[in-house]
């Protein structure tokens, strides 16, 4: 019966989808409207083939679902090199623009290819990791398969199509111009749906629990999924120009739009990049060093501190603009306060290893995850301090913006992935350890190497470049061109694309390591039995 | 912290277990919570002293009268009236007169730079070597004129300037496209123009330049004058001449010829004021080609 409503819903929206390719005002439109419609025909006749075979009811209750998380995992590995991909291709086309090729206008310039390269990584890379690793950490730490069944599938699959639809949508042209939320109308409704479904398998999960607490990481989880909802739908509120178009008209306008995205893309970072990976921390460095979280206290003070002071730092973004004075000194108090609640969390892991320090000479995976501790520990010192008024002056538009999100972005979010992804592969797989410690520590090296010489040359253009714009002589009178401040800086342009390509190098050896894995390492047992609580 | 002689015993835990991890028992670190407290002191005095706090209608001001807009006026304000005395007399004296007193040339060239770097560079580059289409300011090859006052009326009223009654003006006919010349007339002008500077780009077909002589001195000698050398009183360039604003070569010159150029530039007397005018007059003239 149930395949019955799904084959006439599957029907109508492939029929939809091709009446929306049919009328398409805009090849972004149409691209999408026929890659949903292609989606839609396919799940249909799937769904048909498979009408009629006996039902399987085998009891999978006492399993772990760790299918939908090694999908999670392959979908994090791959799209993390694309979207690093990306980004060393763009940072080489600031430092040489003729890679803005004449053919490639329209679709592969670097106007098109900005918004691709960080959705690749935040949301492609980032939003799998978060996805895959929030699945396997609350069955483990709540001793319950994931609720919903194949609902968690949905979640996985549906993710990717926003993926799908938003990256081709970039290509050809479907923006809103809004940074970090750039997919148009149509995928933010279908991103909501997944989303809800998300938080309905996380949360029917934390309510089968055999545990009789939440462990800490679930509630980063958790507060990751509902505040991400909230700010998604709020700052994508917006009415469509045609029903067959891609283009939408925000409902806010002027310093109120300036002030919700930049609400919404503080705490991206803040829920996103933040909570959700330090959900992830929580439970891999435990895991990991075989220790005792450090401090039980410490992990519950600061969840409450950063969750609720993160969601007022926004306005530190839009220092001297048309913002009022009131609210950027409150983004600016705020985002201070911030400072030692994000620490908490930087002490939480590195405090943890205390007793088991001598692991880092032999654990490339835990050299990682400290590493990764630490440039979080850098970031989180770094953003209070821009977001001083009178450091924002000499900061705000200039590269050290740039540099200080990848000091957090590869640093943290970038190495903590890794750093789960090594140790999730051998479990998901049954193999016995991964096929190269070597080749983790080669990873470890390239992509450290490749932050220091990212970070360290963005941070030097962008305070060189904040100086020469506001260097004036003796009369008061500008010294430097914008284009002279654009030519300084493009040696350290290079620098910054070298950087990138090391770490670029690193994933790709990764994702070698963990096939390699896969493949050759020795089969153990499988561990995804339901463990009862202790 | 305090100094720990002794190597403590692991802390108790809190009892629980998920999946193998425990929690320690440790309080906060003594450091951490005074920072946070700190920080939180801190913010609350800060948003006493700055404006902060929103009601209905308006914020707190804060008790230091702190205000960026205000700041931003105050610099302003403060520059202009250091800058007051000599903009005055840079918008007063005679233009000759700028260069003979050091003082208000110094003053008049950094001001010029700064203007030409925020208003200028954009067509003419940062250095003013310019670009196709957009003239060499570094040279003495002049459209209009090179002269402060041919420079600073330029400026005023810019070239082809839809907004400014004052414009300089002139149109160059569309030959080719408005059927003004056959097309093998063309060619041959193009090569009689070329035969102009056989040094830089001679001709393609030198077969062609007798004839193209003919209807050089019928179509083009009127403004470009017989010799080729262009007339600055209407803007016509010099053909004889290695300097090429569109390029040298027979298609570019072929394109000139067959539907004309049509360069702009805006008039900045709206835009600028009489002393940042002649400031920037200034630096151009003194850019290597000033007359």
């Amino acid at each position: 019966m149930g395949n019955y409503i799904k084959l006439v819903v599957l029907a109508l929206i492939a029929l939809f989808a091709l009446i929306a390719t049919n009328y398409a005002r805009d090849l972004a439109y149409m691209v999408n409207a026929l890659t949903v419609a292609l989606v839609a025909g396919g799940l249909f006749i799937w769904t048909l083939r498979k009408t009629g075979e006996p039902a399987t009811t085998a009891d999978l209750s006492g399993e772990y679902m760790d299918g939908v998380v090694r999908a999670g995992v392959i979908a994090t590995s791959l799209w993390g090199v694309v979207g690093f991909l990306v980004g060393v291709t763009i940072a080489f086309q600031l430092a040489f623009p003729a890679l803005n090729f004449e053919w490639a206008q329209g679709y592969a310039n670097f106007g098109r290819l900005r918004p691709l390269h960080t959705s690749a990584v935040i949301f492609a890379f980032g939003g799998n990791a978060l996805i895959a690793t929030s699945f396997y950490v609350v069955q483990r730490t709540s001793a319950a398969r994931l609720w919903g069944g194949n609902l968690a599938w949905f979640v996985f699959w549906g993710f990717q199509l926003v993926i799908v639809l938003a990256a081709t949508g970039y290509l050809l042209g479907a923006t809103q111009s809004k940074e970090y939320a750039e997919p148009e109308w149509y995928v933010d409704w279908w991103l909501t749906i997944v989303w809800v479904a998300y938080l309905a398998v996380f949360v029917g999960t934390l309510v089968k629990r055999k545990e009789p607490h939440i462990y800490v990481a679930n509630w980063f989880y958790l507060s990751f999924i509902i505040t991400v909802a909230m700010l998604h739908v709020v700052n994508n509120l917006s009415i469509p120009v045609s029903m067959f178009g891609s283009k939408s008209v925000q409902v806010f306008s002027g310093v109120q739009d300036a002030m919700t995205q930049w609400w919404y893309g503080h705490n991206a970072v803040g829920f996103f990049l933040t909570a959700g990976f330090l959900g992830m921390m929580y439970y891999f460095i435990p895991k990991q060093a075989e220790r005792p979280v450090f401090s039980y206290k410490l992990s519950i003070i600061h969840f409450w501190a950063l969750i609720f002071i993160y969601i007022w730092a926004g306005p530190h973004h839009l220092h001297y603009t048309a913002l009022p004075d009131w609210a950027s000194t409150l983004g600016m108090v705020f985002s201070i306060v911030l400072w030692m609640p994000s620490w908490g969390g930087m002490i939480n892991g590195l405090m943890t290893l205390s007793g088991a320090w001598d692991k880092l000479r032999t654990d490339p995976i835990i050299r990682m995850m400290v590493i990764s501790v630490g440039f979080y520990g850098m970031s989180t010192f770094e953003g209070p301090m821009m977001s001083i008024r009178a450091v924002n002056s000499l900061s705000h538009y200039t590269d050290w913006t740039i540099g200080h999100v990848h000091s957090g972005a590869l640093g943290w979010n970038g190495m903590i992935t890794f750093g789960a992804l090594y140790f999730l592969v051998p479990k998901l797989w049954n193999r016995e350890g991964l096929y190269s410690l070597r080749l983790v520590s080669w990873h470890f090296w390239l992509a450290t190497i490749g932050i220091i010489l990212y970070a360290a040359s963005m941070w030097v253009t962008g305070i060189m470049e904040g100086l020469m714009w506001r260097e004036v002589d003796a009369n008061g009178f500008l010294v430097n061109s914008f284009a002279d401040t654009v030519s300084a800086k493009f040696p350290m342009y290079v620098v910054r694309g070298l950087g990138g390509t090391l770490f670029l190098t690193g994933a790709i050896i990764m994702c070698y390591n963990l096939w390699m894995t896969v493949k050759r390492s020795p089969a153990v047992e499988a561990t995804n039995q339901v463990v009862p609580a202790e | 912290m305090a100094k720990q002689p002794i190597k403590k015993e692991d802390p108790s835990t809190t009892g629980h277990s998920w999946d193998g991890i425990q929690e320690f028992n440790n309080p906060l670190p003594r450091w951490w919570l005074w920072i946070f407290y700190a920080c939180i002191v801190w913010g609350l005095w800060y948003s006493v002293a700055y404006p902060a706090w929103p009601g209905i209608k308006s914020a707190t001001a804060g008790y230091l009268g702190f205000s960026t807009r205000a700041e931003v006026a105050a610099d302003i304000a403060t520059v202009e009236a250091q800058n007051a005395a000599i903009n005055e007399k840079l918008a007063s004296v005679e233009l000759a007169a700028i260069a003979t007193d050091p003082e208000l040339e110094g003053y008049a060239k950094s001001a010029g730079s700064a203007v030409f770097k925020t208003w200028c560079a954009q067509c003419h580059q940062t250095n003013g070597a310019g670009a196709k289409g957009y003239p060499n300011l570094q040279d003495d090859d002049w459209l209009w004129g090179g002269s402060m006052e041919e420079i600073h009326l330029t400026l005023l009223h810019g070239i082809r300037s839809e907004t400014d009654d004052d414009t300089r003006y002139s149109e160059m006919p569309a030959f080719g496209r408005d059927e003004l010349l056959e097309e093998e007339e063309i060619s041959q002008v193009v090569n009689y123009v070329m035969s102009l500077t056989p040094n830089v780009n001679p001709p393609q077909d030198a077969s062609l330049v007798a004839a193209g002589a003919v209807v050089y001195e019928d179509n083009c000698a009127s403004c470009h004058m017989e010799d080729g050398s262009g007339d600055r009183s209407q803007g016509a360039p010099n053909l004889a001449d290695a300097i090429w604003l569109y390029g040298g070569d027979y298609a570019s010159i072929s394109e000139t010829v067959h539907n004309s150029r049509y360069g702009v530039m805006p008039d900045w007397n709206e835009r600028l004021s009489e002393a940042q005018i002649r400031a920037v007059a200034t630096y151009v003239h003194q850019l290597g080609g000033g007359e």
